[in-house]
């Protein structure tokens, strides 16, 4: 009955860049959520100032004349669509490359994105007072899940599905290693006395709440752990599906089964990317990493990730449009927009 | 018929307008009766509460048409109006008919004018009307087609007078849309209006996508196995965007923009993940200007460099052909009942609504002495724009009609004004007639198939007969009765 279709270079690039844009949306609700968390008392405009600088978007923040503060940064990131990494324009990119989708994902995953983004377009300044903030971050999560799953029961599996997997995956691993680096932006500096120890577990606590990983390490991790536990939990766990660790993995997976089942022969390069990668997460103990600098490890991994995404669109995208400059692609962390 | 005081059609008077529902029929099965009766029954709040239901529905699958204005691109949706339209056995046997022999003669007079042109050195049309015609393609001369087929997917708009007599009003041989609300209209009435359609036998419209794949995969270039057929569309942007997912995901096909394509020696080929894959049909929803910046509009990205070449080479199928626009013409239009007895030995089974061509002294004459009385459209035009309806024009557009008439006869048609059938419609004030058209759609490879019913469009204001999605139309969902008879 299976009749080996074609896939076109663009719905390829379209699928990884949806599920990208998704999973930063989900992602980005989560961290919004825990730096609420975090918000210490007269403290608030720098806990919330780490949310950008864990994005790495100070440039672009100070450029329309923002200063540090707690309400600027949240307009910034749930409200202002001129901004390219906030949730609007995400979504927004979402649903645009669904919209070119919409002769291959299903009518279901179509129209649940379509309502899910004109209910969070309807964001106002208001929602994000109070209590309002926490409920609109679990909207936009839910509103992801619930696309998840809905993908996971009506897309067809072709290969149009792997590169949608590996478009969530990449834009994953980079968010869990923004995540881990909120330490170096927010947390108490590690101490000794009994107290300090106790509000820096709290806070690594609720790192793991926001990856949604907080009983799952409970479950494994030593009696008397330490922040170190947790962070070779969310980097190298191979069961946690936030883990940097299992992120790669299924990479690899996935660009195999390009290879072996779809007989694409350009994963050859994305796949010694994903080697180097694994490599660096699980090549030396977490201990040695954090001791030779944690921020500095992560920063490597993301400009890993970033290598990865531009080897699979070297491979498979950009052949559709010949007339597109070769693009320095070091920072290609979002869709070109040439067409 | 007795109506209880809260029948929803105890107001609903046609008036002197031929209905679609409630005239009398002799063989509608008792269905106009047992529809008005279960609408009855459903109540009018319940009526308006679920075809507010199905518009949201509407929107959330977005299943719209985009228009721009000077700022902003707005999705919006083709209205739907709940109440069916209701055609006859024997009258679809009458449309199916006459609008095969239309695609049949429109599909002979292309071949003819650009082979020998027998039908101009006959006298039965001006040759300047053929060769001047903007949309005649001298690329086209002498070129063959596959089974003689240049329109493959035609759109014939048909309207109905007093009388109950079905009239072309024109041919639509382009790139014809619609279809995809005949088909989704009829799925969204069986999801909210499933009491209203229960036991009545209705002729099924969802072969429209198998059908046209069938055609497209016939009319490939010979020698071709296993054709891959894709539907070339203008991308998100194009207001019939909607249309293209909706028939790509119908057959099964890729939806390709130009730039997913590319030609070289002369072969078309669509940029895949594992390389170049082979391309041998393309349904194109795209005008001819736009398809090979190299032949026709050098500033097109729309379309695919070379792309003419490798046709002209035989390499790739274009549906419809290039250069059909010509006999979709407003002016050719006036010609059809005599085309189609050139070409057929036939009269025309849906007569041609009266049209005076103002190129010629003695039509233009006419128009100009009964502005009042007529309907004056530009031959050129599509999409209702342009036309001024004499009796429902104040004297400044009346006037304005005259100078623009004065200024380029050769532009203008005008026909008397046709008393538009109706249908019961739901409007806030209650059930009440509205004037509707007809669009069956009729698709042609080897032979030709029409797709039973066709797109009605409803003018949703009251009086009006601009049927057109951009001006306030909407649809209803088209039902075709099945007698059992073939």
């Amino acid at each position: 009955m299976t009749r080996e279709t074609p896939l076109l270079a663009r719905y390829a690039e379209g699928l990884f860049w949806m599920a990208r844009y998704l999973e930063r949306v989900e992602n980005l609700a989560r961290l919004v959520d825990v730096t609420q968390n975090f918000e210490a008392p007269g403290r608030e405009a720098e806990s919330w100032f780490a949310l950008v600088r864990i994005n790495a978007d100070e440039e672009n923040y100070f450029k329309q004349g923002r200063t540090i503060d707690a309400e600027q940064v949240k307009h910034f990131y749930l409200l202002d669509a001129a901004n390219p990494t906030s949730i609007p324009a995400s979504l927004d990119a979402a649903r645009t490359n669904a919209r070119k989708l919409r002769p291959l994902i299903s009518t279901e995953m179509w129209m649940q994105l379509n309502v899910f983004h004109r209910d969070m377009m309807a964001i106002a300044p208001d929602d994000l007072q109070g209590d309002r903030l926490s409920h609109i971050c679990r909207l936009l999560k839910e509103g992801v899940q619930t696309h998840t799953g809905i993908t996971e029961g009506t897309f067809f599996r072709d290969q149009g599905w792997f590169f949608y997997q590996l478009g969530r995956l990449i834009e994953r691993a980079d968010q869990t290693t923004r995540l881990l680096d909120i330490r170096y932006h927010i947390l108490v500096p590690a101490v000794v006395d009994e107290e300090r120890r106790v509000t820096e577990l709290t806070q690594w606590g609720s790192v793991l709440r926001a990856a949604a990983g907080y009983h799952a390490f409970r479950r494994v991790a030593p009696p008397g752990f330490t922040p170190e536990d947790v962070v070779a939990f969310l980097l190298t766990d191979t069961a946690f599906p936030r883990s940097v660790a299992l992120c790669v993995e299924q990479m690899e997976w996935l660009l195999g089964q390009l290879r072996s089942r779809y007989g694409l022969r350009g994963t050859v390069a994305a796949l010694e990317r994903v080697e180097e990668l694994r490599a660096a997460i699980l090549g030396r103990p977490v201990g040695r990493i954090i001791a030779d600098g944690l921020h500095h490890f992560l920063d490597g991994v993301q400009r890993d990730l970033i290598l990865l995404a531009a080897e699979i669109g070297t491979a498979f995208f950009r052949d559709w449009r010949p007339l597109a400059e070769a693009q320095s692609q070091a920072q290609s962390q979002s869709q070109s927009q040439a067409a | 018929m007795q109506f209880s005081p809260t029948d929803p059609f105890r107001d609903y008077a046609p008036g002197p307008y031929f209905c679609e529902l409630t005239s009398q029929r002799a063989d509608d099965q008792g269905t106009a009766r047992s529809v008005q009766a279960r609408i009855a029954t459903i109540g009018l709040d319940a009526l308006h509460a679920r075809a507010a239901a199905a518009e949201t529905e509407l929107i959330n699958l977005g299943i719209t048409f985009t228009v721009y204005s000077e700022a902003s691109a707005i999705d919006r949706i083709l209205p739907f109006d709940c109440i069916p339209r209701v055609i006859t056995a024997n009258e679809w046997r009458t449309l199916e008919a006459g609008v095969k022999q239309r695609v049949a003669a429109l599909n002979a007079f292309l071949h003819d004018i650009y082979h020998d042109a027998r039908v101009v050195k006959d006298g039965i049309i001006p040759a300047d009307l053929v060769f001047g015609n903007a949309n005649y393609r001298p690329e086209m001369k002498d070129f063959p087609v596959r089974f003689g087929t240049y329109v493959h997917i035609c759109g014939t708009d048909i309207v109905r007078d007093a009388q109950g007599r079905f009239m072309v009003l024109e041919d639509n041989a382009r790139t014809p849309s619609g279809v995809s609300y005949v088909v989704e209209n009829r799925h969204l009435m069986s999801r909210a209006f499933p009491d209203l359609m229960s036991g009545i036998r209705l002729r099924p419209v969802d072969d429209y996508g198998r059908r046209l794949l069938e055609a497209m995969t016939e009319i490939a270039p010979e020698g071709v196995d296993d054709p891959q057929v894709v539907l070339l569309s203008p991308g998100i942007y194009n207001s019939a965007y909607f249309e293209h997912v909706f028939l790509s995901r119908e057959m099964g096909v890729p939806l390709v923009e130009g730039a997913d394509l590319m030609v070289e020696d002369d072969r078309v080929w669509m940029r895949t993940t594992g390389g170049r894959r082979p391309v041998h049909t393309i349904y194109r929803r795209i005008g001819d200007d736009f398809l090979d910046p190299t032949v026709f509009r050098p500033d097109s990205m729309l379309g695919v460099p070379g792309l003419i070449g490798a046709w002209r080479r035989g390499n790739v199928t274009l549906a419809n052909a290039v250069g059909t626009g010509v006999a979709d013409d407003k002016a050719v239009y006036a010609y059809m009942p005599r085309i189609i007895r050139y070409y057929l030995d036939e009269d025309a089974i849906l007569q041609n609504v009266e049209t005076h061509i103002c190129r010629e002294p003695g039509g233009l004459a006419h128009t100009l002495a009964n502005l009042e009385n007529l309907v004056v459209k530009p031959v050129g035009e599509s999409g209702g724009y342009g036309i001024t309806i004499g009796p429902r024009a104040t004297k400044a557009q009346i006037e304005a009609a005259r100078a623009a008439l004065i200024a380029d006869p050769a532009n203008w048609i005008s026909q008397p004004v046709i008393s538009l059938s109706v249908g019961p419609t739901l409007t806030d004030q209650g059930i009440r007639p509205r004037h509707l058209d007809l669009r069956p759609f009729a698709v042609t490879g080897r032979q030709t198939w029409v797709l039973p019913g066709g797109l009605t469009r409803v003018a949703l204001k009251e009086g009006s007969l601009v049927v057109n999605s951009s001006q306030g139309g909407g649809s209803k969902d088209t039902w075709v009765l099945d007698d059992g008879a073939p």
